[in-house]
Order: structure tokens, then C-alpha cells, then sequence
């Protein structure tokens, strides 16, 4: 128990996928304008991660090892169809807004390669505790990214006022926002890393 | 190798198909209710389905909006027409626009939009600012002429840095306009709504009277 | 007809380019952008396999999975179409034109899983496009990544020269650049509006 949550802090700060790996940078910048779209897209990428972790560590000794890269892809795609069927019955409105994105979490590299790297060689709650660590990883990161943007963009978090409008930059909910503040969040994390 | 390849792709298929089912309903139910929800927003109390009761309404040449009459009784009290513009800043510009039985707008509520989030996105809430009656389109009365930015010599400010958005908009609003006079004409068979074009608004609603009378 | 044909093109290239405005195929973007050259394989790379792939979605899509009520079912056929339809690609080229494959080979592997490719097949059903549209949209959206891949290497190969903060080198400064180019695509936002 203690290495799989060894696993799981792994995922959140030693190899966060999006500070310290880079992956899914498609979704990072698109669906962070605001910290609710964030947090929904790194949730969605969270419940495609575990499920297709654990089936797949499930199966490592049933699909054939020259097959394996299109049969994860087919596990994941299911998954992915899944969860947008589910957004687009219950939360209709946050679907929306992520768009385009949702069906995309099928070519997110960080999905395939925990696949490939990890479930494909360990058992299976090792599996779902590296789906799951890197899953909050990138939901974490997600909701900060999302929370800095909105926060300067229109001076709220969540929605909620932490200074009036007026004084926020439009520019950081827009396309260039998203590239820059990405930019100096993993400057930061950097610093941070290499005290 | 290709059998257990298959096997999966059976197995994945057959389990999707099941969430298809099981969804397909909420789904709907979800769009229904989207719809709904912009219609009660937009005209006063109704009884009836003005979903069930939607019909085409040919504007201009080649093209038609969808319609819902709301009604209490039997009485009609309102249209609700979902009206776009594809002349945006990007993509198509959707909205229900709601009127009474006097040319006025009562609300509107946009359905669907791509436009620069902060700048033209704002159209959800600048044209019904009450405190701001010079960039308000509620109650504005369209018999008297069809809406237009402060910039083309109309009387609606435009939103701040989004001239375009704002010009569609009002676009799509004066094109539900036709909409819904046509449909009044179809109405009251008997008068010809467009008599009152021009007239104040009492003497509209006194047209709208005899209409009633004559019912 | 044909001006609204243009302003597909032009919308595509400039005002949405996929990169700086749309945010697909960023990885692939961040990660072979170090040289010009390379950036000019990638891109053409993306040109070939993008066009063929959306036509060969597109055809799928209104051929078989509506047709059939199979709706649900297009995620994982795009996908799996995509990565057959690259692997074979991989294979005519080598055996038609191995010049072009000793210029291409080595990209093909990646772009599976860029997300241009399912991006544009997706977007092109949602935006109603038909056949002709769908073709032009997809090689517009190829052409404006392949820009963007070649404005930001030019760009990046002259900061390689440059004295740079340690915890920025890489990509903290790579993004932050994007993000510059990015405002000035912002700069195109409208001029749509010409075609109309």
C-alpha cells in the first residue's frame, strides 16, 4: 500500500504531466479559461486514465504483444466515448464549453503512455494508483493553470470575485494567456524543483 | 492476433451500444430542456407546448426560422423565435428572441455563439442592461423601425470594442422581427399588423384590441 | 461559391490558425520546432496524411456511420482509421517514393497521435462542411500548422543563441514566445469579414 501511494505522489509532483513530462499540452492550454473548465477537463482525463489503466493491466497477458499499441487505443477510445455520452447527458453545459476537446482525450499522450509504460508492465492496483496519481496530477495542474487565468483575466476564481473586472487583462483568457502563463508556471515549478 | 484484436473491438462495441442506450435519453431530455429553458425565458406565462406547436417561418429569400407560439388558454401571448446571424465576428450567431403581442421585445437569450470571449461574448448580458436603457433592446418596440448600432445612425450602443458582434446581433433580432410579424399577420387574418408600423405604441395596442374583438 | 471557399482558407490559415488560436498538435509543435528543416518535414508530413485523412473519415462518416445510426461509434473508428490509414501510408511510400519517405519516414510515427488529425476529421462533421469544403478546410488547417511550425523554429533557432534565465531555457521560453505570436495572430481575428 505504502508504494502505491508512493505511486501516486509520483504522479503528482516528481512527474507531473504537464509541468515536468510536457504531455497533453493540447487540453492544458485549450479548456484552462477559466478554473472550473480546467478542473472538469483534468477530471474527465482522470476517469479515462484509471479505467483504461486498469483494463489494460488486466489484459497485458491477453493481447498479443504485436497488437498492443491499437488495442490500448481501441480500450481508451471506449472510455473517452463513454465519458462524453455521460457529459453530454448529465452536464450538457460544461460539454460545451470543453467542445471538441473531450472526444481528443484519445491522442493526449499522457493516456497512451501510462499505458504503455506503466499498466502494460505492472498489476493492476499498482496500475489504477498510477492512473489515479496521474490523473490529480494533471487535474491539479489544469486547475491551477485555469485559476491563474481566470484570476487575471477577469478577477475571479471559481466564479467568485477577488477583485473588480475592470482592472483584469482580457489577454489571459485569450489564446496568448494560455501560452504565457503555461510558460512561467513551469519556470516556476522549475525554480522550485531545483532549490 | 487478430482474433483477440476482434474480440476486443466486439466486446467494445457491444458495451458502447449499451451507454448509447442508456444516455441517449438523458441526452435528449438535456437538449429539450436547454430549449425549453430559453423559450419560458424569453415570452410571458404560458400553458401550452410551444415546442410541439413550433412551425417554419420564411424570412427573406430562401430562409426560415423556427417559431413557438406561447399561449394561455387559447389566447396567444407571445412568439418566441430562434434567429441567427452568420454575420459574427466568428461562426454563427444563435438566439431566441421573445416578443409580446404589442412589437415589443420582452427578452432574448443566446443560444450559441463562438465570439471573443470578454469582447463580443458579452452580448449575453449587454443588450439587456436596465440600468443602460441606451444599450438595452428590452422593450424596445420594432415597430417603429428596425434596430441599429448608435454608429449607423440606430439608437442601441454597440458593445465596447465589438461593433461587429453587435451589428449581428441586432441583425438576428430584426430578422426574428419579420418573423414574428408574419406570423401575427397569419394570426389575425383580418388586419394587417403592418398598419400600425409607424404608429405609437397605444395605438398598436388598440389595433391589437380589435383584433381580439374580432376573434 | 468559390468566396466562400476562400474564406475557408483564409480563416483556416490566418484567423484560426490551429496552433495559436485552436491549440491542436501542440506537442508535436513544441517538440520538432528546434530546426527549420525539420519543421518543414513535419509540416509537409501533416499536409499529406491530413488531407487523406479527412477525406477518408468523411466518406465514413456519411457513408457508414450515419447511414447506420452508428454516431456513437465515430471516436474510436476516427481513430483507428487514422492509425491504420498512417501505417499505410508509411508502407506505399516507401515502396512508390522512397525519396519522399527518407524525407517524411521519420514523422509519420508521430502523427497518429497528433491531435490535429482527429481534431480536423471531428470539427469538419461538426461544422456541417460537405466533401469539397471538408478537403479544403482540412488542407488550409495543414498548411497554417506547417506556417506556424516554420515561423516558430526560424524563431527558436535564433534563441538558441541567446543568453537565456536557466529556469526558463526550453520550454518555459518557447511557450511564452508562442504566446507573443500567438497576439499577433490575434491580429487576423475579423478579416473574414471581407469574404462575406
Amino acid at each position: 500500500m505504502n508504494n502505491n501511494l508512493k505511486v501516486l505522489i509520483n504522479g503528482i509532483i516528481k512527474e507531473n504531466p504537464t509541468f515536468v513530462l510536457l504531455l497533453g499540452m493540447c487540453p492544458t492550454l485549450a479548456t484552462t479559461s477559466s478554473a472550473i473548465n480546467g478542473m472538469s477537463m483534468g477530471l474527465a482525463t482522470m476517469f479515462v486514465l484509471i479505467c483504461s489503466n486498469m483494463v489494460i493491466s488486466m489484459l497485458k497477458n491477453v493481447i498479443p504483444d504485436m497488437v498492443r499499441i491499437p488495442a490500448y487505443i481501441v480500450v481508451i477510445a471506449t472510455f473517452v466515448t463513454i465519458i462524453e455520452m455521460v457529459m453530454n447527458a448529465y452536464v450538457p453545459a460544461l460539454a460545451d464549453s470543453l467542445g471538441i476537446f473531450i472526444p481528443l482525450i484519445v491522442v493526449n499522450c499522457i493516456v497512451l503512455g501510462r499505458a504503455e509504460a506503466f499498466a502494460s508492465k505492472n498489476g493492476v492496483f499498482a496500475s489504477i494508483f498510477d492512473g489515479a496519481g496521474m490523473g490529480l496530477g494533471f487535474t491539479l495542474s489544469l486547475t491551477v493553470l485555469g485559476a491563474v487565468r481566470e484570476l487575471m483575466g477577469t478577477g475571479k476564481i471559481f466564479s467568485t470575485n477577488i477583485y473588480p473586472e475592470r482592472y483584469g487583462s482580457l489577454l489571459f483568457v485569450l489564446a496568448p494567456g494560455a501560452f504565457i502563463v503555461l510558460g512561467y508556471l513551469i519556470a516556476i515549478f522549475n525554480k522550485l524543483q531545483h532549490k | 492476433m487478430f482474433l483477440s484484436l476482434s474480440i476486443i473491438c466486439l466486446t467494445v462495441a457491444v458495451l458502447l451500444a449499451q451507454v448509447n442506450k442508456m444516455t441517449a435519453k438523458p441526452i435528449a431530455d438535456a437538449k429539450a430542456m436547454k430549449l425549453q429553458n430559453a423559450i419560458s425565458e424569453v415570452v410571458p406565462a404560458f400553458d401550452n407546448d410551444p415546442v410541439a406547436e413550433a412551425y417554419r417561418m420564411p424570412v427573406g429569400t430562401g430562409d426560415s426560422l423556427l417559431v413557438y407560439p406561447a399561449k394561455k388558454g387559447d389566447k396567444v401571448v407571445g412568439y418566441a423565435v430562434n434567429s441567427s446571424s452568420n454575420n459574427g465576428f466568428s461562426g454563427e450567431i444563435q438566439i431566441m428572441i421573445g416578443f409580446d403581442m404589442e412589437d415589443r421585445l420582452i427578452n432574448y437569450a443566446v443560444l450559441q455563439h463562438a465570439e471573443t470571449p470578454g469582447l463580443g461574448s458579452k452580448m449575453t448580458d449587454w443588450f439587456k442592461n436596465k440600468e443602460k436603457p441606451s444599450q438595452s433592446v428590452i422593450g424596445r418596440d420594432l415597430s417603429q423601425g428596425a434596430l441599429a448600432v448608435s454608429k449607423d445612425g440606430g439608437e442601441v450602443d454597440a458593445i465596447t470594442a465589438s461593433t461587429i458582434t453587435s451589428r449581428a446581433f441586432l441583425e438576428a433580432v430584426n430578422r426574428a422581427y419579420q418573423a414574428y410579424s408574419e406570423s401575427r399577420e397569419n394570426a389575425y387574418s383580418g388586419a394587417s399588423p403592418k398598419n400600425a408600423a409607424g404608429k405609437s405604441n397605444d395605438e398598436a395596442g388598440e389595433i391589437k384590441k380589435e383584433d381580439n374583438s374580432h376573434e | 461559391m468559390t468566396m466562400e471557399l476562400i474564406g475557408i482558407i483564409i480563416v483556416a490559415i490566418f484567423v484560426n490558425n490551429v496552433v495559436f488560436s485552436q491549440f491542436l498538435g501542440i506537442c508535436p509543435f513544441l517538440g520538432v520546432s528546434k530546426k527549420v528543416d525539420t519543421a518543414i518535414g513535419m509540416g509537409l508530413a501533416v499536409t499529406f496524411v491530413l488531407t487523406i485523412a479527412t477525406l477518408v473519415t468523411f466518406l465514413l462518416q456519411k457513408g457508414v456511420l450515419e447511414p447506420y445510426g452508428l454516431e456513437y461509434l465515430q471516436t474510436i473508428t476516427f481513430i483507428l482509421v487514422i492509425a491504420a490509414l498512417v501505417q499505410m501510408v508509411e508502407i506505399v511510400l516507401k515502396k512508390i517514393s522512397p525519396a519522399l519517405y527518407q524525407a517524411l519516414g521519420v514523422f509519420l510515427p508521430l502523427i497518429t497521435t497528433n491531435c490535429v488529425i482527429l481534431g480536423v476529421a471531428i470539427l469538419v462533421i461538426q461544422k456541417d462542411y460537405n466533401l469539397l469544403e471538408s478537403v479544403i478546410y482540412a488542407i488550409a488547417t495543414a498548411l497554417g500548422y506547417a506556417m506556424a511550425l516554420i515561423i516558430f523554429s526560424s524563431i527558436r533557432e535564433q534563441m538558441a543563441l541567446t543568453k537565456i534565465p536557466k529556469v526558463m531555457e526550453g520550454i518555459p521560453i518557447a511557450l511564452i514566445t508562442a504566446g507573443i505570436i500567438a497576439m499577433a495572430f490575434m491580429g487576423f481575428s475579423g478579416i473574414d469579414q471581407v469574404f462575406k
